[in-house]
């Protein structure tokens, strides 16, 4: 770039002449150059975006004042002092536990298809299986929502399919447990459970997939020649190996999972979420305080967690 | 676990997996059939199509699928705009804060869509911008930019920079090059992007209840149906149609993806 310095408007008409020196003046200042490319995105997501994040943080530094209904502007801790109430903790805890699960679960079933797409799968099927995970992915994610409350439904066809295998006593046994049983596995938290690992299970399966496609067959192989039974093969090479992947599959999981409001909303019993908590705190009962102090909570653990997957390694496998 | 052929606990491991992921899909087809009203009773007790002539002649269904449409149509265009500038400038030179850039544009869809949502949210309500469609169009333009711009760099990346300076060096400007040599070169990425973007944005519900007001996208307008169910059949065939739109843009970008591995001038 440096080495021609011939003036690039040699051979341009007169006609485009105001054209020719822009384009020579950006060619000699790139600076200008970039500040001209970067202004309109960086003004549209530092203003629109980040500013209102920062509107969002402030205001959970402000209270409400409990009789009045209305917003005091003081600078305060108090607001998050009521995260820490057993009911608002309680909806903090439950949310990070299922994330959690819905994490671990995601990653057990997502593996086999993952491994079998970047290893096995050739030519035709290799497209099929990349459809395959592609279009759930991109299905619209409420019709996938509705599907489940179709399936979970008390007359729908899970019931129908316990029913024909004479069943039914395993079913009603498994909804009469407590904490994850229920009236239906429709408002059962065993419901929500399913449908969140249905919905973030592709978000899973792309990252492993690319961890994997990097693993070089030779080194499994290896792995067999110097005597390592299969089971050994996965635990010491090839699962170390993936766990980037893994790792930035369930920055997904999670992450859309503590967030999601509208699924225990469908799917589940009336207990809360944190997203739920923040819709209903600045909707219904106008306080934007703890709507944005509940909202920090997501924020908070994902940069924990962020700043622990990066130490990892994850981000390499995105 | 060596050999070429996996052993059978993966094959159906994996087809269980995919089973699992389709299943639930295919469904929605049988129940837009279904005559039942009242439940979601399965199997269902006989088929019919004039459930689509019912959803044909709802005008909220219409109403619903024009702004969605329309909110689609303007945010990707925003998005290409944006996510392509902020892509050339990231993937053609190195400057300080580059690595805040990319940062800036990921963390829409990084964060949870509730913190997304309730912080535009406030941010209206603080400025009193009343709720239009604009204001559905700030929140979908925002978190799509980063879909075009991970398609953009990509392709950027791969698009050799001698390109450029052959093509100026031969004395085409700056506008002549982005015409002939880099817009032809990205074109594929930036449909893609584009049809990704627009899938995302007819798609999205979250934060869109905070940002729509009284408005009803299809996906608002889907969320009411399943919190307060009118017309179940209804919902049937409109959930049928939703998969059936977002699927065309899907396989229209993997149909375009395929094999754009070899780009002219890479490996230089």
């Amino acid at each position: 770039m440096t080495v021609v310095q011939t003036t690039p408007s040699a051979q341009a008409g007169p006609s485009d002449g105001l054209l020719t020196r822009v384009s020579d003046t950006l060619w000699r200042r790139p600076t200008l150059l970039l500040l001209i490319l970067l202004t309109p995105p960086a003004l549209w997501l530092g203003i629109i975006y980040l500013g209102s994040l920062f509107a969002l943080l402030l205001q959970s530094f402000f209270s409400i004042d409990h009789f009045t209904g209305l917003i005091n502007h003081e600078v305060t801790l108090a607001t998050y002092a009521e995260l820490f109430t057993p009911a608002n903790f309680d909806i903090i805890r439950r949310t990070v536990g299922m994330a959690t699960i819905v994490t671990l679960a995601s990653a057990v079933i997502a593996f086999p298809i993952a491994y079998y797409a970047a290893r096995y799968a050739k030519g035709a099927w290799r497209a099929l299986f990349y459809l395959g995970i592609m279009m759930p992915l991109w299905s619209s994610y409420l019709v996938k929502v509705y599907a489940w409350k179709l399936i979970l439904a008390k007359e729908g066809i899970l019931t129908w399919i316990f029913e024909g295998l004479h069943l039914t006593w395993l079913l009603d046994a498994y909804l009469a447990l407590p904490v994850i049983g229920g009236n239906s596995l429709s408002v059962s938290p065993t419901g929500t459970f399913l449908v969140f690992v249905y919905v973030w299970l592709p978000y899973m399966v792309l990252p492993i997939q690319a961890a994997l496609e990097r693993v070089p067959g030779s080194m499994l192989e290896a792995s067999g020649d110097l005597g390592a039974t299969p089971a050994q093969t996965f635990r010491h090479v090839l699962l170390p190996l993936a766990l980037p992947g893994v790792i930035a599959g369930s920055i997904f999981t999670f992450s859309l999972t503590l967030g999601d409001y509208i699924i225990p909303q469908i799917i589940g019993t009336s207990r809360l979420f944190i997203g739920q908590a923040v819709y209903q705190h600045q909707g219904i009962a106008g306080n934007i305080p703890l709507a944005a102090a509940f909202a920090v909570v997501p924020i908070v653990i994902m940069g924990v967690y962020l700043w622990i997957a990066k130490r990892m390694g994850a981000f390499d496998a995105l | 676990m060596h050999s070429d052929r996996a052993s059978l606990k993966l094959k159906i491991a994996a087809a269980a997996g995919l089973l699992f992921l389709h299943l639930p899909i295919a469904l929605i087809f049988v129940y837009a059939f279904t005559t039942e009203e009242k439940s979601f009773q399965w199997p269902p007790p006989g088929y019919t199509l004039k459930w689509f002539a019912a959803t044909w002649n709802r005008p909220d269904v219409w109403e619903a699928m024009a702004l969605s449409l329309k909110v689609a149509a303007i945010s990707t265009l925003l998005a290409m705009i944006l996510g392509t500038l902020c892509a050339a400038a990231v993937s053609r030179t190195k400057f300080f804060g580059r690595e805040s850039i990319s940062l800036l544009v990921i963390l829409p869809i990084a964060l949870p869509g509730v913190v997304t949502g309730i912080a535009l949210r406030s941010a209206f309500s603080i400025a009193e911008v009343p709720f239009s469609t604009w204001t559905i169009v700030l929140g979908h333009a925002t978190f799509c930019v980063v879909i075009v711009y991970n398609n953009a760099v990509a392709r950027f990346r791969r698009t050799s920079g001698s390109l450029i300076e052959a093509s100026m060096d031969l004395g085409a400007n700056l506008f002549q090059t982005l015409r002939h040599v880099i817009l032809p070169n990205i074109a594929t990425a930036l449909v893609v992007g584009g049809m990704l973007a627009f899938a995302l944005s007819f798609d999205e519900v979250i934060v869109t209840t905070f940002t729509a007001g009284q408005q009803q996208t299809l996906p608002i307008w889907m969320l009411e149906e399943l919190v307060r169910p009118r017309e179940r059949p209804v919902t049937n065939v409109v959930a049928m149609v939703v998969v059936l739109v977002t699927l065309l843009p899907i396989l229209g970008a993997y149909y375009l993806t395929r094999g754009t591995e070899a780009v002219a001038g890479q490996g230089k």
